[in-house]
């Protein structure tokens, strides 16, 4: 017993890596009605950048918001400057720009900064959070500011015109666009906060995974599975389905005899796969309605 | 056909050329890949893909080879170091291998690395006779002389490096516990595999758990507590760098303090012990053969003050934490030591008879007493490790130099 | 959040082709036959070898255009099926000492099975979903393989050296040169079933679900039939392209067929053209090839210079090497014209 609240507890450590990131993958999923493969990698060569500031002598909060605000703007740059040309391509020429951009993404961090593993500093410290040595409290600091951004992102889309008008340019852009909504714009914006978000992520998740290159490379399949399990249109989904799988993998690779260890992350994956087919639209999504 | 046809033609004008010339030239021979004014090395690395850190071996080996010839080359002769990108992947590998041998022409391919790229070429250059030398993998399968001639490793294997963490354990620690943490590849397999062999028939009883990871997984916490739960005396961590430095800093960050022995692969002080955190690491074992670039204690080593020489001129702005600079270096001057023994007679034959006659060499980068010894029975270069404990910033070398060469099965 | 559902009005994820413009006409097709008949006679063997990849690949993207093209379904998985190809082949070579070219039917069998099989629950999902659900399916895969349940057939972590064939009846020919031909027999044979196949009832019946499932469904289409049919046939072509490549490359291991395979083979379909069959070829040149030119480029960089030239080619030709082949078209006709 004493196992398997340690293993929930760990299981909710991890699922709040996986929470954060599949925060970023549902506000880019709400401007674009795609999923970046490419939004790990931006993350990362973020966390770099903050990483850099630290190393020249910034303090950890300035390389904090200076980070952010750098992503944001560089997330806007890459959807002017790549895939705006790309707007009126296939829906699968776009992927491949994604691919094309985590490549490029990818390549220019390792020349840059080698592929060596780096240390990460965390703000919240990392001594025993409230007696229990099975959550640090960085950890902890990690969920808090997660559910943080949560709370912005359901505001935002629920409270604010732009917000609104995101939501609408996304799932609706002709209808969107009759009112007198820029689209255009609204999508380079849902790349500049998917990017920023992105950003606050990966410097969550560096002090816990140490940073390189490949980093997110794990951590964006599982992003993407929480915020797919959860709903891609739900934020609150998309946590709850972070800290769900991260949860689920730590049972199953403790308590399934066998295989459970060896194949905890496909276990993990045919579960939300059975999930969807129940709940086509997940967790917590909105069931689309199709016409002919 | 046209390129068999092509080389017998060639061959038959070396022969004729051997033949008519006078004494003076009998000694110098030459396969494809060498002449009088180059030789003509080619490489395999991944420098792109998910396995791409290990690209910076390539790029060492590229830089030794330019600092050679900046020297003037071997007898006379430059080096021409062909190195390709197979993105670890072993139809890459062949592809690119075959473009080395058949339409480079190289006289041998050096370093190839990981065990799925060099198992998936072994066959192929075998059976042209062509050397696959200093494989970079530590595979006991490179030991194998008999069944596959043109075929050679530099490092020790990992079985046999596991084998004297068993051996120290069933010495130091006969009644211990022991967990198995390892990376469900052929890297960790063997790691695991050389530890039951060491322990023999004691293996069933001392080992309470294997837990596996596999390299796909942003974080390994989860085995941890698993294994914390297990609640045993050792730990080996038989694990790449991130994950070895995550294992050390999660379970000092559990409170829990078992005896933790760590791979080789991940010793290096600079991108696997202080990423984890000095205080963390404190007592941990390992098993070294070569000088770890940013470990403090050789600063003033000959050796490896040569290393840093060539590195501030050679590769300005490199990474001295990376093990992989060390590796390079040293598995790149072996190279050059064989090919200098080979003196004019530059076949493919001869190469590998010098790479099996190797006798107590010692490349700059090699752990003082550490040794290369090869034989036609024994293709295995470096096969000797110390044992040493992480104490302060450092490793601490205790006890003696332990041989590890184990026979191929 | 509101309690109204959404209703959109899906563009189809492919555009639709019409039915002609999916092959070449016959002139072409002749020459481009002529060319990998007559080419192996005059090249190096690791030349042969490559362009062998080349079909291999090709087959492999041509499986993937009629999955997509075909029936609109989107797949990330298609190495794991490459795998159980492969396996199936490389198994059958060297435990049972079967005849390389009776694995291959078996390999496509089972991995129209597997396809099939995989086909019922991707039934209910579409877009997104239905790429997580493939993407899982690969990442899945190598571990799979790795299994230790299965080593005693897989080898495990190490793998199968597979043997290669010599050419049969005493044949004056390289194994390459035979391996060439007996692939390039296999993939025209393939090619022209394709062809067929997507030119019958039931690849009206794909199309039609691929331009809309809805209205297909009103039709009369079997839309779950044709839908896990699709891919039943692309994974079994997948297979036969994946025993083709374990005799060619002489060996199998997990790592061999990782996500990234799933995503060239996607690659090499966006960049020879969605649903465009003759464009296959082109795409799996340039999963082949375009990494090579990359590292000719820069070694450090040849991630970052793979990225740019992928961009380059889709901002010039979104539509990958069907639009090329459409202004060629267009061009040849203005000439004739003149």
């Amino acid at each position: 017993m004493e196992l398997f609240a340690n293993q929930v507890l760990a299981g909710i450590a991890t699922g709040a890596i996986y929470a954060c990131m599949a925060l970023a993958v549902v506000m880019i999923y709400q401007a674009i009605d795609h999923l970046n493969f490419a939004q790990g990698e931006m993350a990362m060569f973020s966390t770099f950048m903050s990483w850099q500031m630290m190393q020249w002598g910034v303090p950890y909060w300035w390389a904090f918001i200076l980070t952010v605000i750098l992503s944001f703007a560089g997330g806007i740059l890459i959807e002017r400057l790549l895939f705006k040309p790309l707007a009126k391509a296939p829906v699968l020429t776009n992927v491949a720009g994604f691919i094309a951009l985590f490549a490029i993404v990818n390549s220019v961090a390792g020349l840059i900064w080698d592929f060596t593993i780096k240390q990460y500093p965390t703000p919240f410290g990392s001594s025993p959070f409230l007696g229990s040595q099975l959550i640090s409290t960085h950890q902890a600091g990690m969920i808090g500011v997660t559910l943080l951004l949560l709370a912005a992102l359901y505001f935002f889309f629920q409270f604010t015109r732009i917000g609104l008008a995101m939501r609408a340019a996304a799932s609706l852009p002709e209808s969107a666009r009759l009112v007198g909504i820029n689209t255009s714009w609204m999508i380079a914006l849902g790349w500049g906060m998917a990017s920023a978000i992105g950003a606050i992520a990966g410097m969550l998740i560096a002090p816990v995974v140490f940073l390189e290159p490949n980093m997110m490379g794990g951590v964006l399949i599982y992003g993407f599975a929480s915020a797919v399990l959860g709903g891609l249109s739900s934020p609150l989904g998309a946590v709850i389905g972070g800290f769900l799988v991260g949860i689920f993998e730590n049972l199953a690779g403790t308590y399934i005899p066998g295989v459970g260890n060896e194949l905890k992350l496909p276990i993990a994956l045919a579960l939300i796969i059975t999930v969807l087919v129940v709940k086509p639209a997940g967790l917590f999504g909105r069931p689309i309605v199709k016409r002919v | 056909m046209p390129f068999k046809l092509r080389t017998a033609v060639l061959s038959a004008a070396v022969i004729a050329f051997a033949a008519t010339s006078g004494s003076a030239f009998a000694q110098k021979k030459y396969d494809t890949g060498a002449s009088d004014t180059e030789i003509k090395i080619g490489n395999i690395i991944p420098y792109s893909g998910p396995a791409s850190a290990y690209g910076a071996i390539g790029k060492t080996e590229e830089a030794y080879f330019r600092m050679i010839n900046d020297q003037g080359g071997i007898n006379g002769r430059k080096i021409n170091f062909i190195t390709y990108d197979d993105a670890y992947s072993p139809p890459k590998a062949v592809e690119q291998v075959r473009k080395l041998v058949e339409s480079d022409e190289v006289l041998v391919v050096f370093n190839p690395l990981g065990t799925p790229s060099n198992t998936a070429i072994q066959k192929y250059l075998n059976s042209k006779k062509i050397p696959q030398l200093f494989v970079a993998t530590g595979a006991t399968k490179w030991n194998d002389p008999k069944n596959f001639p043109w075929t050679m490793g530099w490092q020790p294997s990992y079985q046999s490096e596991a084998h004297i963490y068993a051996k120290w354990l069933m010495k130091e620690k006969p009644d211990a516990k022991v967990a198995i943490l390892y990376q469900n590849d052929d890297f960790g397999k063997d790691y695991l595999k050389g530890t039951k062999d060491g322990l023999g028939a004691k293996a069933s009883s001392m080992i309470t758990l294997e837990e596996s990871y596999e390299v796909s997984e942003p974080s390994i916490d989860g085995h941890i507590v698993k294994i914390k739960a297990a609640n045993p005396d050792v730990l080996l961590i038989y694990a790449t760098p991130k994950f070895a430095a995550q294992t050390i800093k999660k379970t000092a960050e559990l409170g829990w303090k078992p005896l933790q022995i760590v791979t080789n692969v991940s010793i290096s002080v600079g991108s696997v012990m202080q990423p984890a955190g000095f205080e963390n690491g404190q007592g941990v074992l390992s098993a070294a053969y070569a000088k770890d670039g940013s470990d403090p204690q050789w600063a003033n080593d000959p050796g490896m003050k040569k290393w840093n020489e060539f590195l501030d001129k050679y590769m300005p702005g490199a990474d001295k934490t990376d093990s992989a600079l060390v590796y390079g270096y040293g598995a790149a001057q072996t190279l050059a030591k064989v090919l200098q023994t080979c003196g004019d007679d530059l076949t493919r034959a001869n190469v590998m008879k010098q790479a099996a006659s190797l006798k107590d060499f010692v490349p700059d980068t090699l752990l003082p007493g550490v040794k290369i010894n090869t034989s036609v029975t024994d293709f295995a270069p470096v096969s000797q490790l110390q044992m040493m404990r992480f104490k302060g910033q450092k490793w601490e070398l205790f006890g003696e130099i332990i041989s590890g060469d184990i026979p191929t099965d | 959040m509101s309690a109204a559902e959404e209703v959109v009005t899906e563009a189809p994820a492919v555009e639709a082709v019409p039915k002609r413009a999916m092959t070449l006409g016959y002139g072409t097709s002749l020459v481009v036959l002529a060319a990998l008949i007559l080419t192996p006679l005059f090249v190096k063997n690791f030349i042969i070898f490559q362009m062998t990849m080349l079909l291999i690949y090709g087959l492999a993207v041509l499986a993937l255009n009629i999955l997509t093209g075909g029936s609109g379904q989107f797949s990330l998985g298609q190495s794991a099926f490459y795998a159980i190809g492969a396996y199936t082949t490389a198994i059958l070579m060297e435990h049972f000492n079967v005849n390389y070219a009776l694995t291959l039917p078996v390999a496509g069998v089972i991995c129209f099975a597997a396809g099939f099989l995989f086909g019922q629950p991707a039934l209910r999902l579409s877009g997104v979903y239905l790429a997580l659900a493939t993407f899982a399916l690969a990442t899945a895969m190598p571990q799979l393989l790795k299994l230790g349940f299965f080593e005693h057939w897989t080898g495990g972590v190490q793998g199968l050296v597979v043997t290669k064939p010599d050419a049969p009846f005493g044949l004056p020919l390289s194994q390459d040169m035979w391996l060439y031909y007996f692939t390039l027999a296999i993939t025209i044979g393939i090619y022209i079933a394709s062809v067929n196949l997507l030119r019958s009832r039931s690849g009206r019946a794909f199309m039609a679900i691929r331009d809309n499932e809805i209205a297909a469904s009103a039709m009369g289409v079997d839309v779950s039939l044709y839908k896990t049919l699709a891919f039943g046939v692309s994974a079994g072509i997948t297979g036969v392209a994946g025993g083709l490549g374990a005799i060619a490359v002489q060996f199998v291991a997990p790592d061999g067929y990782t996500i990234t395979l799933a995503i060239s083979l996607f690659l090499g379909m966006v960049v020879g053209g969605v649903g465009w069959l003759p464009g296959s070829i082109v795409g799996s040149a340039f999963i082949i090839f375009v990494p090579n030119i990359a590292e000719g480029i820069s070694k450090g960089l040849s991630g970052a210079v793979f990225g740019v030239l992928l961009f380059l080619v889709i901002f010039l030709v979104p539509h990958g090497a069907r639009q090329v082949a459409l202004i060629a078209q267009q061009l040849a006709a203005k000439l004739k014209k003149n």
